[in-house]
């Protein structure tokens, strides 16, 4: 059914039900995503597309738009929330964009730059958070994971369906884990699938980094934003 | 009553160290020591990192030579995958002229800064100067010309190896077994032509050529004191080709004595058994030394000063010119006069310049075979690089378990190979301008500074100070009591 709903005070014209976030984009508003993924299911895991929706936040990848919605996106308030959020996720792991390989590449790294990060308001944790690396491709970089669980939800072992990467523990003390058998039965191109799948770089392929020279690399030839909002060719 | 002496910081070099000279009760000086106080922890960090990302991380030890860093870190990874001069089969033409190349522009840029930032400033105004003057801002005022070519050939240098690592600084490029990227002719003829207000080559070589004129004018001016000032015998170590003479980029270890007989020449795959290192409670740098000589006799220098004295001969016409009126000088024996290693700089700027026309010239540098990818068989799981850093021998030391987790790294650079020198030479220049002087004065101050300077030491491997920096000199008695206090 065709409905109206008006995000920071445009009028806008679409159908009930769809993905706020993709109206948005679709309508030039630019609302930064980290664990949601365009035709797959939603995940909301990491709040970095709050917005105000009729006035409470909300995650944005998972509101429905309805008739008559108003929605607050770049709002100072709703910004800097959104900004807060990001700046949270660095601060909670041990992030070091200056060496990791996903740099250019990097899903949250990109998000940082749209937000306006340059530094975190919140004390650093610096959590020891070991590696796992007995799997023959994979490399998991636990330092760099921001728990978006898209690994989780979405790689799983083409013969027996099992998942390859799953949750241990619980509250704080949650972490990825991965099945090194299921993991060492990837062929390349799922290996390929698991690192692009990850927003940042704690899913590496062992041995391969650095292949794309600095100035070539993903969100330096367009920008999150561009590919979000499918601007001058970019996509995501 | 005896007296210490305390110089903190040192000012224009790389990161934080301090100087304390100790006088006895008639102001003779009795010991005189450089401690870098800052401590860095490299090594230990590393360890637990994929091995693949350890030379990005290294690199970020120094905003300077990181070129260097980043091609000794390569160079090891190269090792633990299979690959390289190591297991014979070397990289491919293109890979490896391409590090040449980054390698020579940080070597040109790098050196231009050190001189002509650093030093020339005490050359044109004299170590007396005041503060104010003596620096790159003074050096502005009273030769805007030279100044003006030297930021264009330094700038110039600076935008090659953003060409070659994609930043200026901490770019990435070297992978393990190969590179990332070769130079595109458009690429290649901007540095060729000079475009984008950029030199040419040929420019960049005839303004190369301007540190030398330099020295040599200031030589002839002042022969006595640039030849007297802490002249300090030691063995000079460089990596050599299998022609013998300096490789900058790849070859063997070799040390020569005061005659120039070859006393040590080995593998730096087998580093471990002929170096070791010393410690000292007061200072954070270690002092590496050739092990069957003992520290006394074994500690070696590095850098421009020891290349010139190991090399005979440099491939490059004006060079080897220039190279040949400084064996000339010392007569064929090795050259130990400190700031002779200015001397020595200006040669390589040249020699730099002049390789960097020889590699844009190369056709391999367009060619896209960049990278060789060995059977996960030929892993080897430890490497060795070593390469010469503006500042002389740089070695990386990795090892890594079978599932590619670096779990030690050794790095010995180019300035705790010089650590003993430096110091030597830091007692030297006490001697000859404090000794049985009640006042500190600022040119005593600095002439220390001077000597150290010299080296172009990377304490920290940090960022070249630029201005005045606070300096401060105290004095003690030897109940550690404040009795004299000079600040600037």
């Amino acid at each position: 059914m065709s409905i109206q709903i008006t995000i920071d005070g445009m009028e806008i014209n679409t159908e009930e039900g769809r993905t706020l976030v993709e109206v948005a984009a679709e309508n030039g508003v630019y609302i930064p995503t980290l664990c949601y993924l365009r035709n797959q299911s939603c995940l909301g895991t990491c709040r970095v597309c709050a917005v105000r929706v009729n006035g409470n936040i909300s995650a944005g990848c998972t509101v429905r738009v309805g008739k008559d919605m108003v929605v607050e996106v770049n709002s100072a308030e709703v910004a800097d929330m959104r900004k807060a959020i990001v700046e949270m996720l660095f601060a909670e792991g041990n992030h070091n964009c200056p060496s990791c390989e996903k740099s250019g590449r990097c899903q949250l790294q990109a998000v940082g730059y749209e937000v306006g990060m340059t530094v975190a308001r919140f004390p650093y944790r610096f959590e020891k958070r070991p590696p796992e690396f007995a799997a023959g491709k994979i490399w998991l970089e636990r330092d760099r994971c921001i728990f978006c669980q898209r690994c989780v939800n979405l790689m799983r072992d083409a013969a027996s369906g099992k998942k390859i990467f799953s949750i241990s523990n619980r509250g704080h003390r949650a972490r990825i884990e991965i099945d090194v058998g299921l993991a060492d039965a990837m062929p390349p191109e799922q290996v390929k699938q698991a690192v692009d799948l990850c927003p940042v770089g704690a899913i590496l392929e062992k041995r391969i980094g650095y292949d794309e020279p600095i100035g070539q690399r993903k969100y330096e030839v367009h920008s999150l934003r561009e590919r979000t909002l499918n601007t001058e060719g970019a996509s995501s | 009553m005896s007296k210490k002496l305390v110089i903190d910081p040192i000012t224009r070099i790389e990161g934080h160290g301090k100087v304390v000279v100790y006088l006895d009760d008639n102001h003779r000086v009795t010991d005189a020591r450089v401690h870098v106080v800052e401590f860095r922890g490299f090594e230990k960090f590393v360890q637990g990192h994929p091995f693949w990302e350890a030379p990005m991380l290294l690199q970020r030890a120094c905003g300077i030579c990181f070129v260097s860093h980043h091609l000794s870190g390569a160079k090891t990874l190269d090792d633990m995958i299979g690959v390289g001069r190591r297991s014979g089969s070397g990289l491919t033409p293109a890979a490896e002229k391409m590090r040449r190349l980054g390698h020579f522009a940080q070597m040109l840029q790098s050196h231009v800064t050190a001189y002509f930032y650093l030093v020339v400033p005490e050359m044109l105004f004299g170590m007396d100067a005041p503060p104010a003057q003596r620096n790159v801002l003074g050096l502005i005022e009273a030769d805007p010309d030279l100044v003006k070519r030297v930021v264009a050939l330094r700038k110039w240098g600076q935008e090659l190896i953003k060409a070659v690592f994609g930043k200026r600084m901490h770019g990435i490029h070297s992978v393990p077994g190969g590179v990332n990227k070769n130079l595109s002719a458009a690429e290649r003829d901007r540095f060729l032509r000079g475009e984008d207000g950029l030199l040419s080559i040929d420019e960049v070589v005839e303004f190369a050529q301007d540190g030398l004129k330099l020295f040599h004018a200031f030589h002839e001016k002042h022969r006595g004191t640039v030849d007297g000032f802490g002249v300090v015998p030691a063995l000079n170590m460089c990596l050599v080709g299998d022609d013998g003479n300096v490789d900058y980029y790849h070859g063997k270890i070799r040390v020569v004595d005061d005659a120039k007989n070859i006393v040590r020449e080995f593998d730096c795959h087998d580093y471990l058994d002929h170096i070791s290192e010393a410690v000292e409670e007061w200072s954070y740098m270690k002092f590496p030394f050739l092990k069957e000589l003992g520290r006394e006799q074994g500690s070696v220098r590095v850098g421009p000063l020891a290349r010139m004295n190991v090399t005979k001969s440099l491939p490059t016409p004006l060079a080897q010119a220039a190279l040949e009126r400084f064996h000339a000088y010392t007569k064929g024996r090795a050259n130990n006069m400190t700031l002779h290693t200015n001397w020595a700089r200006t040669i390589e700027v040249i020699h730099a310049a002049e390789v960097i026309r020889d590699l844009l010239l190369d056709p391999d540098l367009q060619s896209d075979r960049l990278v060789l990818t060995p059977s996960p068989a030929a892993w080897t799981g430890e490497g060795v690089g070593v390469v010469e850093a503006p500042r002389g021998t740089l070695l990386h030391h990795y090892r890594a378990n079978p599932e590619g987790n670096i779990t030690f790294v050794n790095l010995i650079v180019s300035t705790t190979q010089n650590n003993e020198v430096i110091n030597r030479t830091v007692r030297s220049v006490a001697d000859a301008y404090l000794n049985g002087q009640a006042d500190i004065t600022e040119g005593m101050m600095n002439a220390i500074e001077v000597g150290i300077r010299a080296y172009d030491p990377c304490f920290s491997c940090a960022t070249h100070a630029l201005g005045q920096m606070p300096l401060q000199v105290s004095v003690f008695d030897a109940a550690g009591r404040l009795i004299d206090e000079r600040l600037r």
